[in-house]
């Protein structure tokens, strides 16, 4: 489904991916692990389509095709979701407009009409139960004095509203309570399913207790310096990652 | 009025000013230049009676002893009043007005501009004046307003046929020493709306008042006085559009409410003159002097959305004379390309108890100044006077400007001011969030600024929210990456 090969990015000359290579398949879920600054992040942005990163060598492909020449929007129009580490706030747009407008851009995109108010609302009322998502704050403004685990929680619901191919959850359990942490992650089960994958990628193991992990990749320097099942990632919490980076030295 | 996102679509690969098309109408268009003469003229073309003819000329002379003003924080070049022409009017408007035998152009004209005269087809619940160049074409309804006492015409016709309100009202709110802009609309006026609402009767319908520039090398000088008597009720709305030329055309018009006793005016205006092309080329000047007096427990409310001109100078006002009287401002100014902006609001507090509201929306783009200028001013009877002012700019790119300047002048010790203000830009964060969520960037930025616009949208009658709200994707397309 996603393939990335010797990805190499850069941001105002200063290389941060420095030959990535990952393949998920439908149906898998992959952990990206590692410190702050290994690329984690911009891994994230990348795939996205953000334009600040300069893709300097190899590529990332979704089903079969080459993103490079692809703008983030028809990126988004084509199954690619990332649940943001620092969503932002867009003052006066509620979370239901913004979620309407997003809908039908997509379906624009692919021929199809708007989605009419009744099934908009069925589906909204459907998925903001799943997240336990009080429906009054469906009417607030886009995040905007939304706690942090509001703007995580609201994340997972655009996910869940916006059914993506590929799901990208870029450190969704900072910020959360345990509580929510469960809520969140029994989201992102029930939405798991044989034709989407999703991509979880933490600094802790917290999370993959909830979210299993069919894979777990190590990110240090730009690179994967380490791949294994969900027991890497006990292992990583045991060890911390300083094991890792001497690992990588050797 | 079903608005789909491919009507969206449409209008934004219009690059251009939707409504830049001049109607080849044959125009009665007085030389060029202004002198007694002239003024004379026009009174005379009008048809009025001395008293006005009197009424102008004076204005005349004290326009002639005033400087322009020189304080806005503008910057143009300063009009040749010896250059323009004073009155022209389409030739075959009918002064009987029905509508079988109108101008086939005019009526070509009013459907390109989207209005409709036929009142079979009529958007619901408004009434039309419309005023091309210097004279009123059409005004739907009046029959139906006559029933409940109302009067809904061209200025020029309530001269005629109610000379005693407007004697006793014109000139009460807005003198003609006011201002330069304000004494030269006084002598040189030639058409507008009169609305008078009888005692306590809540208008039907919203009025509304289109004004077009249609003819070049004219300007457009446009009276509007609405009375609201006591315990009555009106929503009023105007638009405009000229042709995209050239050169600068001048607009200076004055409107003058009086809201009496325990009456309430709703004044709102989508301006969306010509503001010039990309290169700062031609264009509107829009001077323009708005001011409302409210008498005891009585209200008046300026809506305001701002997205043409080339250059806009204009500041509705509030006298709030009567003890609990309320004034409201709700303003969106958009300023893109090489537009300038400064503009706000007076709230002038003599009464007890009264109360004032400003909410500023100022959004600049490309290479725009975009000021908002406001006093507050509270008079030594005025006890308990209170006002609340929120001032907010919002900037896209890196080459435009975004002032405030507000004035408090505060006499009385229990006066209760607040003031608020913030300054944000449209950021590359918002914008990518949006587009990762499959929203293109113009159209993020259409989100963007409606959520910001939003609490004075909502103030907008409900037919014309929708309108607004186009006019301003369509006023802001283009102006990022």
């Amino acid at each position: 489904m996603l393939k990335i090969n010797n990805l190499h990015a850069q941001v105002e000359d200063k290389e941060i991916l420095r030959g990535i290579n990952l393949e998920v398949k439908a149906g898998e879920v992959h952990a990206i692990m590692g410190p702050n600054g290994s690329g984690k992040s911009t891994l994230a942005s990348v795939i996205a389509g953000k334009e600040e990163f300069e893709v300097t060598e190899g590529s990332v492909e979704l089903d079969g095709e080459d993103l490079e020449e692809v703008a983030p929007e028809e990126r988004a129009h084509k199954g690619v979701f990332l649940s943001f580490q620092y969503p932002v706030e867009i003052p006066g747009v509620s979370v239901t407009n913004f979620m309407k407008t997003a809908i039908n851009e997509s379906r624009k995109a692919r021929g199809l009409e708007d989605m009419p108010a009744k099934d908009m609302l069925k589906m909204i009322r459907e998925k903001s139960e799943l997240l336990e998502i009080d429906r009054k704050f469906l009417s607030r403004s886009l995040n905007e004095g939304f706690s942090g685990g509001e703007k995580k929680r609201n994340e997972i619901f655009q996910m869940a509203m916006l059914e993506p191919k590929v799901a990208i959850l870029d450190e969704t359990d900072s910020g959360l309570d345990i509580d929510a942490l469960r809520i969140v992650a029994n989201g992102v089960n029930k939405l798991k399913s044989k034709e989407n994958a999703v991509i979880v990628i933490t600094h802790y193991q917290r999370l993959l207790d909830y979210i299993v992990p069919d894979f777990v990749h190590v990110l240090h320097n730009g690179k994967i310096v380490k791949s294994g099942g969900k027991e890497l990632a006990m292992e990583l919490e045991e060890k911390g990652y300083d094991w890792i980076k001497n690992e990588a030295v050797v | 009025m079903a608005y789909t996102e491919d009507d969206l679509k449409k209008e934004l690969e219009t690059q251009e000013y939707e409504y830049g098309f001049y109607t080849n109408i044959e125009s009665d268009t007085f030389p060029k230049g202004l002198n007694e003469d002239i003024v004379r003229a026009i009174s005379k073309k009008k048809n009025e009676p001395e008293w006005m003819t009197e009424w102008r000329l004076d204005a005349f002379r004290i326009w002639e002893s005033m400087k322009e003003p020189e304080w806005a924080n503008v910057r143009y070049e300063k009009p040749d009043f010896q250059a323009i022409s004073y009155y022209s009017a389409p030739k075959k408007a009918d002064p009987n007005k029905t509508m079988d035998d109108v101008d086939p152009e005019l009526l070509e004209m009013y459907k390109k501009l989207g209005i409709s005269v036929d009142e079979q087809k009529r958007l619901q619940n408004v009434a039309v004046d419309i005023v091309v160049d210097s004279v009123s074409v059409a005004t739907t309804f009046q029959k139906t307003l006559a029933e409940k006492g109302i009067i809904f015409m061209p200025i020029s016709e309530a001269i005629q046929e109610h000379p005693e309100l407007v004697k006793k009202y014109m000139g009460t709110v807005v003198p003609k020493t006011d201002n330069f802009y304000a004494a030269l609309n006084s002598a040189v006026f030639t058409d507008g709306s009169f609305c008078y609402i009888p005692k306590g009767v809540k208008c039907p319908m919203e009025l509304s008042t289109y004004f077009r520039i249609n003819e070049g090398g004219t300007g457009q000088f446009e009276r509007t006085l609405v009375v609201a008597d006591e315990s009555s009720y009106v929503s009023y709305l105007e638009g405009c559009t000229a042709p995209s030329r050239d050169e600068n055309q001048l607009h200076a018009a004055v409107v003058e409410l009086i809201a009496m006793d325990d009456a309430e005016i709703k004044y709102s205006t989508v301006q969306n003159w010509f503001p010039g092309n990309k290169e700062g080329k031609g264009g509107v000047y829009n001077f323009v002097t708005k001011r409302g007096l409210c008498e005891k427990n009585s209200k008046i409310s300026w809506t305001q959305v701002e997205t043409g001109s080339a250059v806009t100078w204009k500041y509705p006002s509030c006298i709030l004379k009567g003890n609990n009287s309320v004034g409201e401002f709700y303003s969106i100014a958009v300023t893109n390309n090489f537009q300038q902006a400064d503009t706000g609001t007076k709230m002038i507090h003599l009464g007890k108890n009264t109360k004032s509201t400003i909410i500023s929306k100022g959004i600049s783009a490309g290479k725009s100044q975009n000021s908002y200028r406001g006093l507050v001013q509270i008079g030594s009877r005025a006890e308990n006077a209170r006002n609340f002012s929120q001032c907010d700019s919002l900037l896209m790119g890196n080459e435009c400007g975004a002032h405030t300047f507000p004035y408090i002048e505060a006499k009385n010790k229990s006066a209760q001011i607040e003031h608020e203000a913030t300054t944000s830009k449209i950021g590359e964060d918002q914008i990518f969030y949006c587009n990762q969520r499959g929203i293109d960037t113009e159209k993020a930025i259409a989100l963007i600024v409606n959520g910001f616009s939003k609490e004075v949208l909502n103030k907008l009658p409900m037919e014309f929210a929708v309108e607004a709200q186009k006019l301003l994707e369509i006023s802001l397309e283009g102006s990022v990456g």
